[in-house]
């Protein structure tokens, strides 16, 4: 009797001792992918997808050294820590090697000028690095941005560098559409919304500036209700964002039925010069007449475009409520011609289409060409959500958030569901 | 002793048989689904199943199967709390509903507790009408 206990006894001591991470080193040892073509995705002709990892933990941004290693920002602390550093020093297409450090979690992380660059949900810190992008001093970072708002919806700090030393922060609205009762049937919005002196739009700091406020940022974009997936086009000089559009149209039944709620307002991608104003909350993107239009929070009824004539267009506009949580220019050798330059959006899925069927859950592409948009959107990767039709966003296995390039050109997708991190390769045969 | 130990699955099988045997009609439920439909899908889904990191889920939650007062009250007066569910936080708020009659409440709250796995007593438009009068 005694013997048979004794397996599952230590199976579960062990798991008590330190279930995360023994499940973490379990999955990472696990063959990625296993058997399965592509890791499970869907992609174009020549490419093809493993899984380096399967299980990191609630996988945010990502961003590959010059070495090929990956930092992970983490919106949930594995082992009380909330960015990972991992690598396949083997290359034998797994992880073997995971470090973690810093206790915050979080979204943003990026690289530049020899700097890791990470957000918590109202702080930036950066870690300086060495000549191998390694961090240097993991446990001192400094603290270059603080007390920026945390509104619990869309506190997410996205964050890219330029080339002129400034840093450029998502402040997200805290609220959906800036209504007196947020997300209450039929309430009105509040005129002007005063939410959008400290959220709703692109910050501005200096990326090598201790301890800066809000007094000490530029509003550099404003009318942005939650932006998850910036970049900076090197090609043009320009900063440009995908914006997460408003919810819940269908609150105002009146004028919207649930199935337009679920298909009109579109996720917007902007090219953002200084000063540029998107329009929320007054404003929304219409994808079906193709035109900003009065929200009805400020007596918009679907059609009215008073107010909305002079804001910033979207250079693309992409399906309602698919949340675009990353934006990457490609600037790679590895991937065709075709790719150069162009944008790869990690879509990760929508909620808010209920009764329809849930859409996104993929790595979409929009090719470009003199820092312009040079032809239609296209699905790049598919099967994350690892279900034919997703009703209910649990339903989904994995979920696209972060995007990266490496140092050979290959696309590392980030999944914050499980943890995978997916590497994307071609192949010319 | 393994008498007792024999006598406790027993006992949890007649507990469930009477909690089944109190059977919700039809009627509520299909009053309580459209409501359902009309003010709950989006945020908390077609299988209750919630939104991972936004909206919690309904399906065997304590808030759920628990206190009916304080269910009553989270239609009432929404939910802004950021409070942990099975270790999970949730960002969106929930806005008040009292604009809701004591009898859409009452169908929405007893649909709810016994939709997606769940199974607890229903909510009577009384109920809703007692806590109603005690909720600021």
């Amino acid at each position: 009797m005694r013997k048979y206990f004794c397996g599952p006894l230590l199976l579960m001591a062990i798991l008590v001792i330190d279930p995360v991470n023994d499940l973490l080193i379990f999955e990472a040892n696990k063959k990625p992918g296993g058997e399965i073509e592509n890791a499970g995705l869907k992609l174009p002709a020549g490419f093809s997808a493993s899984a380096l990892a399967d299980s990191v933990g609630r996988a945010r941004h990502i961003v590959v050294t010059k070495k090929g290693a990956l930092y992970v920002k983490l919106s949930k602390l594995v082992n009380g820590k909330g960015i990972l550093r991992i690598k396949d020093t083997d290359a034998d297409g797994k992880i073997d090697d995971i470090k973690s450090f810093g206790t915050y979690i979080g979204t943003g992380i990026t690289i530049k000028d020899g700097y890791l660059y990470a957000s918590s949900n109202d702080e930036i810190f950066r870690y300086k690095l060495d000549e191998n992008e390694e961090v240097i001093n993991p446990d001192s970072p400094e603290k270059i941005i603080t007390g920026l708002i945390n509104g619990r919806q869309h506190n997410t700090k996205s964050l890219v560098l330029d080339d002129k030393g400034n840093i450029y922060v998502n402040i997200g609205s805290p609220l959906n559409s800036c209504q007196e009762i947020d997300r209450g049937a039929g309430s009105k919005g509040k005129d002007p919304c005063p939410v959008l002196d400290s959220a709703g739009g692109i910050w501005q700091f200096k990326a090598d500036k201790l301890n800066q406020t809000y007094k000490d940022g530029v509003r550099y974009a404003t009318g942005l209700r939650n932006v998850m997936g910036l970049d900076w086009n090197y090609q043009i000089n320009e900063l440009f964002v995908i914006q997460h559009g408003r919810d819940q149209l269908d609150m105002f039944p009146e004028y919207f039925t649930a199935q337009q709620n679920a298909e009109i307002p579109a996720e917007e991608m902007f090219m953002i010069k200084k000063g540029a104003n998107c329009g929320w909350p007054y404003c929304y993107f219409d994808i079906q007449q193709n035109k900003k239009v009065l929200a009805p929070e400020y007596g918009g009824n679907g059609k009215k475009t008073t107010r909305c004539e002079g804001v910033e267009q979207p250079i693309v506009a992409f399906p309602a409520h698919v949340a675009p949580n990353a934006l990457l220019f490609y600037t790679g050798n590895m991937f065709p011609e075709k790719y150069k330059n162009g944008a790869f959006i990690a879509f990760h899925g929508s909620w808010n289409r209920s009764p329809e069927k849930q859409e996104g859950y993929y790595v979409a592409f929009v090719p470009f060409k003199d820092g312009k948009p040079s032809g239609p959107w296209e699905i790049f990767a598919d099967g994350f959500a690892g279900v034919e039709t997703v009703m209910s966003p649990k339903q989904a296995q994995h979920r696209p958030c972060g995007l990266a390039q490496g140092p050979d050109g290959a696309l590392y997708v980030s999944d914050d569901v499980k943890g995978a991190i997916y590497k994307i390769v071609y192949k010319n045969n | 002793m393994k008498k007792v130990i024999f006598l406790i699955p027993l006992c949890v099988i007649m507990l469930m048989a009477f909690n089944n045997s109190i059977p919700i009609d039809k009627a509520t439920m299909d009053r309580g689904k459209k409501v359902y439909l009309q003010y709950c899908i989006a945020c908390h889904q077609v299988d209750g199943g919630g939104v991972p990191g936004l909206n919690p889920p309904l399906e065997k939650t304590p808030h759920v199967l628990g206190s009916k007062t304080k269910l009553i009250r989270i239609i009432l007066k929404g939910m802004d709390t950021h409070e942990e569910i099975d270790g999970e936080t949730y960002s969106n708020v929930m806005a008040p509903h009292n604009h809701l009659t004591d009898q859409q409440i009452a169908d929405v709250l007893t649909f709810i507790r016994n939709s997606f796995g769940n199974n607890a007593i229903a909510i009577t438009p009384g109920d809703v009408k007692y806590v109603r009068a005690r909720t600021k």
